[in-house]
């Protein structure tokens, strides 16, 4: 706490200490100091959130049209093939590109220094569709991974465009930014669709530009998402040097830190995510701007205590949805993305009436 | 310590510095004085390579500016700016704490904690360590950027004004701190000063900028002189003595 006494200017024998340093001077009635980086205050949101994403977890391997309940795995070998062929690897799919997302959508928010941004919104996902509907056009035949090649590289391109002219924008309005961002991905949006038109490929491209969902995905149909977990990992790795970032090009230069090249590595994981989750399970919107806003609020932006959580609360968000949209219209599914819309909304709402810790 | 040879620099084409040499000795405060718009948060941002440099040139501690790495030089040299923007909501202690970057690549040593909360009491920190930055006044934050390039530890320190925002109380202590790091560790420091009072109190030299070019460089008693600050200021000072120390009447 700052002591009101503390801030009148010469106040008590303070000022003919010999010593110039303020510590000495009235260091005393300070309250005990606590680490300012210590990661017990970390921890704690860390440990509870995981929890909630592994209960989670567990139910979702038991939602669903086939019944199964946990007694016939050991018995009954249909219950164990649909486990491991389809719960699963929702299951799976689903964390893997809820935390892909979020730390997408924090990565670019970091690079943009601007927190209303989003791949999904800016250009990014529909670079990456637009790469996908090129390879599906000029060489129907190519593997997935092929496609996510192409993807990424596109959603490269079409990141760095954004990026390039966003922060040509006057950085006295802040909103400039996500307003340019939805034009941009508009545009590339609607590029892909004219595109998709012309091909005859409309149905196809619904799904990458609109609604992405997890009812098609089964074993063999999303492991490409781990890698998306590698570039997660990578994220948290740099992650001082992308907190440095968000302070700034003369910060970053000042600590020695090559920001170009910062920036770069921070378009290729925004970049590698996003067209991985686009060519997996298509465009999910909202994960990337909720979530990291609501962490913000909550414990702060320094992203090496921020990634893991962020990862952790998209992952839940993403499956909570796809097991809602799982029950609400049981049998038939509601896609994820139409329940992100309603949740996210509302998680939204929250974030603008939670009071921020130590206001 | 610090080399600058015919430095000139050019923003969209028109020259903000011109022909710009001074050797700065090792150890002790340096005023950088002048008007608005002379060009000396331009020389500062180039003895930090935060602008490249276009002719001339500049090294730090037998560092060549332009030639050496980065990361190096953020071990031998920390910047303030004059205008920090922290957008970002960190938490005191770890702004402070991402001064020690350079040396420990993000894995904080025991060593590393010691100089940050070193650095936090020494710019009365301490109790706003967990605090966000974005909830401080202007004064307190200006602190804590003081103390993230402090807790840099480097022998040279560039400061943009460090003293805006800063009440009596502080201005007077961060002066007092940054003279006592000149003379008990021999760190050499440059500081863009407004009150010359300031300078005339604290610093050993003052390089004076106007329009680009250096007018002066020289010992402060010998720059506190009513012809030198009228050349500097463009108007008439009055200066008073007391105590023995020149007050420069700036106001009148
Ligand atoms: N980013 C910029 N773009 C163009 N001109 C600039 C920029 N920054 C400063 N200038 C100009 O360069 C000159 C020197 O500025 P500066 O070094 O900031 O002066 P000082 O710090 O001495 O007040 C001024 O005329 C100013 O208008
Ligand atoms: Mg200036």
């Amino acid at each position: 706490m700052w002591t009101p006494e503390a801030s009148i200017p010469g106040d008590s024998g303070a000022t003919k200490s010999p010593s110039p340093m303020w510590g000495g001077v009235r260091g005393g009635g300070m309250r005990p100091q606590r680490g300012p980086l210590t990661s017990a205050t970390a921890l704690r949101p860390f440990a509870g959130s995981l929890a909630v994403l592994a209960a989670l977890a567990v139910a979702s391997l038991f939602v669903g049209v086939g019944t199964l309940n946990p007694g016939a795995l050991v018995s009954d070998p249909d219950a164990v093939a649909l486990m491991f062929a389809s719960r699963l690897p929702r299951t799976l799919a689903a964390i893997l590109a809820g935390s892909g997302l979020a730390i997408g959508g924090l990565v670019m928010q970091t690079l943009a220094r601007n927190r209303f941004v989003e791949p999904t919104t800016a250009g990014t996902a529909q670079g990456a569709a637009l790469g996908i509907l090129i390879v599906t056009i000029l060489a129907p035949g190519a593997s997935i991974l092929v496609k996510t090649v192409v993807a990424s590289i596109a959603a490269l391109g079409a990141t760095s465009v954004f990026l390039s002219l966003a922060h040509r924008l006057p950085p006295t309005q802040p909103f400039l930014v996500p307003l340019f961002g939805l034009i941009y991905g508009g545009v590339v949006g609607a590029a892909v669709t004219y595109i998709a038109w012309q091909a005859d490929l409309l149905q196809l491209v619904e799904v990458w530009i609109h609604n992405g969902e997890f009812s098609g995905i089964l074993r063999g149909r999303y492991e490409l998402l781990w890698i998306a977990l590698a570039f997660v990992a990578l994220a948290l790795w740099v992650a001082d040097r992308l907190t440095i970032v968000s302070l700034g090009r003369e910060t970053s230069i000042g600590l020695g830190i090559d920001y170009a090249r910062m920036l770069q590595l921070g378009l290729v994981i925004v970049s590698v995510i996003s067209a991985l989750t686009v060519v997996v399970v298509g465009i999910i919107p909202f994960v990337g701007l909720v979530v990291p806003a609501l962490v913000s609020r909550i414990v702060g932006d320094n992203l090496r205590q921020t990634i893991p959580l962020v990862a952790i609360s998209g992952a839940t968000l993403v499956l909570g949805c796809d097991i809602i949209g799982r029950l609400l219209r049981f049998p038939y599914e509601v896609p994820v993305g139409t329940v992100l819309g309603v949740v996210g909304a509302l998680a939204f709402l929250a974030v603008l009436h939670l009071r921020p810790r130590h206001g | 310590m610090i080399e600058i040879e015919d430095v000139s620099f050019a923003r969209q084409g028109t020259p903000v510095l011109q022909d710009i040499s001074l050797s700065i000795p090792a150890g002790g405060v340096t005023a950088l004085v002048g008007p608005n718009g002379a060009g000396k948060s331009t020389l500062l941002s180039l003895m930090a390579r935060l602008l490249p440099l276009e002719t001339g040139r500049i090294s730090i501690a037998g560092k060549s500016v332009a030639h050496t790495r980065s990361d190096a030089l953020a071990r031998t040299v920390a910047i303030l700016r004059q205008d920090t923007l922290v957008s970002s909501r960190l938490r005191v202690g770890e702004l402070v704490g991402f001064g020690r970057f350079p040396h420990s690549r993000g894995r904080l040593t025991d060593e590393d904690r010691h100089l940050i909360d070193d650095a936090l009491r020494e710019f009365d920190l301490t109790g706003m360590a967990d605090r966000f930055v974005e909830t401080l006044s202007g004064g307190q934050r200006q602190r804590a950027m003081v103390a993230m390039a402090y807790c840099q530890g480097c022998d040279c320190m560039l400061l943009d004004e460090p003293l805006n925002n800063l009440d009596m109380f502080y201005a007077r202590e961060l002066m007092r701190i940054l003279r006592d790091l000149a003379d008990r560790q021999g760190k050499t420091i440059v500081i863009v000063l407004h009150d010359i009072n300031h300078a005339a109190t604290y610093a050993d030299r003052i390089v004076a900028l106007r329009d680009g070019r250096l007018v002066s460089f020289d010992r402060t008693d010998q720059v506190l002189v009513p012809e030198r600050l009228e050349q500097i200021f463009g108007y008439r000072m009055e200066i008073a003595t007391v105590d023995g120390q020149p007050v420069v009447l700036h106001h009148r």
